[in-house]
């Protein structure tokens, strides 16, 4: 059925001001105060609205799809992402739509008098078109989060592998969180690579940060430590926690791997593997060791 | 054997296996199990759990917290409808696999566990209930 939108035309034209005053109101009502300035909520509701006009006129009002709608959803869009990125809930999102309600019904029925028919079948047409945009802020809700998610993932992604030079021809690789596929290959990649960038004999693997460690985790730190070896590269292991311990041995995976319980005796190992010694100032001074040797 | 407290999660993807973990973590830390058999059930259950999803091809996990009198219990039952073990007695030998993996995860489980059972029938699916009294 084909709706009128005369009626829903004539009243944004002629109370288009009264009508942003009161929405902004309403809105200011719903929302937690300071949440958003009270000077931008009414740029924004200003905006809507002329939006709104303009694309009541020139558009199908009963959908909001089509290309008369693109400046009103591209307005939205660009709300929804800024409340979404401010931390709204999607119901505070959705208010700036719903709240639109109120106001613009009072005007219908100012317009319709006593034509009961009528202000039913305006109110209807008008609440119709006011539920699809405020759907369609939801799905700008969602679609906003789930970028934010995304980025964040693959923020994580990135931070979450660094290799460190701890001295040179030693790398560390401190492992934090749970070593599913996609990372463990990423891990691999940019140990294998630091290796011949820093031309290292010696990498720490360190496992402190990684709460579970199963067969699937060992395995790949197992592929982890033959491709270093390939390289020319010895791997130690260093913190596996005593819990771990135990499981590993009741798994009964064997790790052939030097493998020591702090990252701390990982590396006074290495120092003394690639020959070096770490000396007190106070004895290096009484057996008269050279500054330098320790370097 | 009563059962104070169930839940059932999917298996269905990498992601579903870190959650199982958690929440196998979560109930472990609220019946009091040590920090090693805390470390050991999670660790048996990530391995039961890979199981399902690999080979079951997916499947859900029901965790519950059980007592007996005045012990209390994480039980696990792990279910998909996969195609089966054909030999469970092979599968359950340290270092058998018919997949990739090290072949320990199975009969690794099974030592980590207070209580281990596994029915399979072929071309219907597999139930794997671990269970870990504190």
């Amino acid at each position: 059925m084909a709706r009128s939108k005369a009626l829903l035309q004539g009243v944004l034209d002629k109370n288009a001001d009264p009508l942003v005053a009161r929405w902004v109101e309403l809105q200011r009502k719903a929302l937690k105060s300071g949440q958003l300035e009270a000077s931008e909520l009414e740029s924004q509701s200003k905006k809507f609205v002329k939006a709104l006009q303009s694309a009541v006129v020139s558009g199908d009002i009963e959908s909001i799809n089509t290309p008369a709608w693109a400046e009103v959803r591209d307005l939205l869009e660009e709300v929804t992402r800024a409340r979404a990125l401010q931390g709204f809930s999607p119901s505070e999102t959705a208010t700036f739509v719903f709240a639109l309600k109120e106001p613009l019904f009072e005007y219908l029925r100012r317009e319709c008098g006593k034509d009961a028919d009528k202000l039913a079948d305006e109110i209807m047409t008008a609440s119709t078109l006011l539920d699809q945009i405020g759907l369609y802020t939801t799905e700008m809700y969602q679609k906003s989060r789930e970028q934010i998610i995304q980025r964040q993932q693959e923020e994580m992604m990135e931070l979450s592998t660094p290799v460190v030079q701890l001295w040179r021809g030693i790398l560390a690789l401190p492992l934090i969180g749970t070593l599913d596929s996609a990372r463990t290959q990423i891990v691999m990649e940019n140990l294998l690579q630091e290796i011949v960038k820093t031309e290292a004999e010696i990498a720490i693997i360190d496992i402190t940060g990684v709460p579970t460690v199963d067969t699937l985790v060992a395995q790949h730190l197992l592929k982890t430590v033959e491709a270093a070896r390939l390289m020319g590269a010895d791997c130690l292991i260093s913190g596996i926690r005593p819990q771990i311990a135990q499981t590993l041995v009741h798994l009964g995976v064997e790790l052939n791997v030097v493998s020591k319980a702090t990252m701390a005796d990982a590396l006074s190992l290495s120092f003394r593997r690639i020959g070096k010694v770490v000396i007190d100032r106070k004895t290096k001074k009484e057996s008269g060791i050279s500054e330098s040797a320790a370097d | 054997m009563n059962i104070e407290k169930t839940e059932t999660l999917n298996i269905r993807s990498g992601e579903d296996i870190v959650r199982v973990r958690q929440n196998v973590r979560t109930k472990a830390l609220a019946i009091g199990l040590s920090l090693v058999d805390q470390t050991r059930i999670i660790t048996a259950a990530s391995e039961i759990a890979r199981n399902t999803l690999d080979y079951g091809g997916g499947g859900t996990v029901q965790v519950d917290i059980v007592s007996v009198s005045v012990r209390k219990g994480l039980r696990l039952i792990f279910n998909d409808t996969g195609p089966g073990i054909p030999d469970i007695a092979r599968a359950l030998e340290d270092g058998y696999t018919s997949g990739g993996g090290m072949g320990l995860g199975l009969s690794g489980a099974k030592r980590l566990c207070s209580e281990f059972d596994i029915r399979s029938e072929v071309g219907k699916g597999t139930t794997v209930t671990l269970i870990r009294w504190k």
